[in-house]
């Protein structure tokens, strides 16, 4: 399963500004990520792994070069389109966990199915089988301030799983977490998200949860310099 | 997602609260001051409602409104009886005079004459008594507010005794009148006894109020009762409309309360512009999460014109129930009688409410639509 490919990218150049100002960040990224595997992408401050990952989420359009995402091409779709195969195929966790502060756990989890058009209600359903896989059954009903950040953590997680989709892009999943939390996650990350046949993609500076890793990625001023197998 | 809106809206529950009492606060001030102001202006032809029966009324033609009268020699009487089309004409006398009260107070009263035979002229609504006892020798009818002027925390009864112009006058009968603009006690008696009450002079008619044949219309007979006594005649709507301009013209009630109105949209505008911009703005993150995970720009549009509009309802609502219940509770006093809520007002205000409501929206919609979802995943 892990030769087949979830996302390829070949020359992917992103610019930002015009003129005097253009600064080029990525320079002719080519890089492919596996399914069914995890998949790190690290290096330091400013080399271009959010930009990247951006652009392979929809969020931002490169300036040259394609990025195919199950085998569809994600930089030629009209910009609806991108919103809706996001909605259908992508999953996203985020270091500051960006849940809305407004709704319960549950609610929380449900949202990537209520964008995609079922009712609060089924979905919260839905979500709350996931909540307790992930621990979290007794803080369903509780509101983001309610809980600890490892708590928030797993109801991003569900969030991005709940609707079921192929590919998870998560963004500093353990920089705001203590490392045994961080170790938590990244095992619960590993076995509902991994193990479903799904790739997952991870940006982290975090080494300490490098041994999570099947693949690394290592980038370095807007270019991949290695991608490898992780030995650790 | 539109239940995730309302969430968002309601988890904020002090901007929630600015936000529907900024709604409520401008339609509030709308209606109450815009009711007071038609209430007014009304009052300047509150002596033609009472009249249903006359369909034209003639009158000197520098007459601009109900209060700057003009006698008539009475021979105008025949005159205008006789025009083509005019199936009936009665003189109608009204005048100020001064009344002394139960206290021995003196007040400021409205009399007005009504024609001896018919008694048309009188308000159609009798509280209490007999209409026909005015042809008694110093009856008077007076109006129930007046009554309660006069005779100051006494119970509505007849046969009381005031003096009319220090003349004695008996009151047989209370009717149910429209508010004035000058007094809130009107009293009414028979034509012929109403001249003895001010005795101004040799012409005394004020007004002769007539009806238009069937067949006729009102205009054609005004016009032809103009043509043959040089007299001005007009429809009894079109003398109501020109003394409400007349107020409207000529004092400063339409600037001050068209002010306050004023005031009240562009506090409206701004109370809920800035403080809509504000909770969009401090939910942008969330909309940015949302637009992230696959939701359209239409449907984070329609968030937030629910949000607004769910804002926009509650908030005129309260303002419509406030401003009804100012009403309600401020008419049952004799001094604010006649003021009230017409429907169009508060038409009109749900209209500036609706307006404030979608400007908010649009200038929030901007920020929700150009929001880069990117930044959820800058720290």
């Amino acid at each position: 399963m892990e030769n087949q490919i979830a996302v390829e990218c070949r020359g992917v150049v992103k610019d930002f500004g015009t003129g005097s100002t253009k600064q080029r960040v990525l320079h002719g990224i080519d890089w492919q990520i596996p399914i069914g595997a995890t998949t790190f992408l690290v290096g330091p401050s400013g080399c271009g792994k959010t930009t990247l990952i951006s652009i392979i989420a929809g969020l931002l359009t490169a300036t040259q070069g394609y990025v195919r995402i199950l085998d569809s091409e994600i930089t030629k779709m009209r910009r609806g389109r991108v919103v809706r195969f996001r909605a259908d195929h992508l999953g996203f966790i985020f270091q500051q966990f960006n849940l809305l502060p407004s709704l319960t756990a549950v609610e929380n989890a449900a949202v990537s199915l209520v964008v995609q058009g079922s009712t609060l209600a089924s979905a919260k359903r839905q979500a709350s089988v996931l909540l307790d896989r992930l621990g979290m059954e007794k803080n369903k009903l509780k509101y983001p301030n309610q809980l600890s950040g490892g708590q928030q953590q797993r109801v991003a997680i569900a969030r991005a799983l709940v609707h079921n989709p192929q590919i998870v892009i998560s963004d500093e999943p353990t920089a705001s977490l203590d490392a045994e939390t961080g170790r938590e996650v990244m095992e619960l990350l590993r076995q509902v998200a991994a193990a479903h046949n799904r790739a997952v993609i991870v940006v982290t500076h975090d080494n300490r949860i490098y041994p999570f890793a099947d693949h690394i990625a290592t980038m370095s001023d807007g270019r991949i310099e290695s991608f490898q197998k992780n030995t650790a | 997602m539109f239940a995730i809106a309302l969430k968002m809206l309601f988890h904020d529950r002090a901007k929630y609260l600015g936000l529907v009492l900024g709604v409520a606060f401008s339609t509030l001030l709308i209606n109450q001051q815009l009711g007071i102001f038609i209430g007014l202006i009304t009052r300047a032809g509150a002596v033609i409602v009472d009249v249903p029966e006359a369909d034209i009324w003639v009158m000197d033609p520098g007459v601009k409104n109900l209060d700057t009268i003009f006698p008539l020699r009475d021979t105008e009487l025949g005159r205008v009886r006789g025009v083509p089309g005019v199936a009936w004409a009665v003189p109608l006398y009204k005048s100020n005079v001064i009344i002394r009260t139960g206290d021995g107070e003196l007040e400021a009263s409205l009399l007005i004459g009504v024609d001896d035979s018919t008694l048309i002229g009188l308000p159609p609504e009798v509280v209490m008594g007999n209409i026909d006892d005015l042809r008694r020798p110093d009856a008077v009818a007076v109006s129930v507010e007046g009554f309660r002027k006069v005779w100051r925390n006494q119970p509505l009864s007849l046969g009381k005794i005031a003096e009319l112009n220090d003349r004695r006058a008996v009151l047989v009968a209370i009717l149910k009148d429209s508010p004035k603009f000058t007094s809130s006690i009107t009293f009414f008696t028979r034509y012929s006894h109403a001249l003895q009450y001010t005795n101004n002079g040799r012409n005394q008619m004020s007004f002769i109020v007539a009806r238009s044949a069937e067949g006729s219309t009102t205009e054609e007979v005004s016009r032809t009762i103009v043509s043959r006594t040089g007299l001005q005649a007009m429809s009894a709507k079109d003398f109501r409309w020109k003394a409400i301009m007349y107020v409207v013209q000529n004092t400063g009630i339409p600037i001050s309360i068209g002010t306050v109105v004023a005031l009240g949209v562009l506090v409206g505008i701004a109370v809920v512009g800035l403080m809509f911009n504000l909770f969009v703005l401090e939910n942008l993150k969330q909309f940015a999460v949302l637009k992230a995970i696959g939701t359209s720009n239409m449907r984070l549009i329609g968030m937030v014109f629910l949000q607004a509009a769910v804002v926009g309802f509650v908030g005129f609502s309260v303002g419509l129930f406030g401003a009804t219940m100012f009403f309600e509770t401020a008419g049952k006093s004799p001094t604010f009688q006649g003021f009230y809520l017409p429907w169009y007002v508060a038409a009109a205000s749900g209209a500036v409410a609706a307006a404030i409501i979608i400007l908010a929206a649009l200038l929030a919609m901007r920020r929700v639509l150009f929001v880069d979802p990117a930044i959820v995943f800058r720290g």
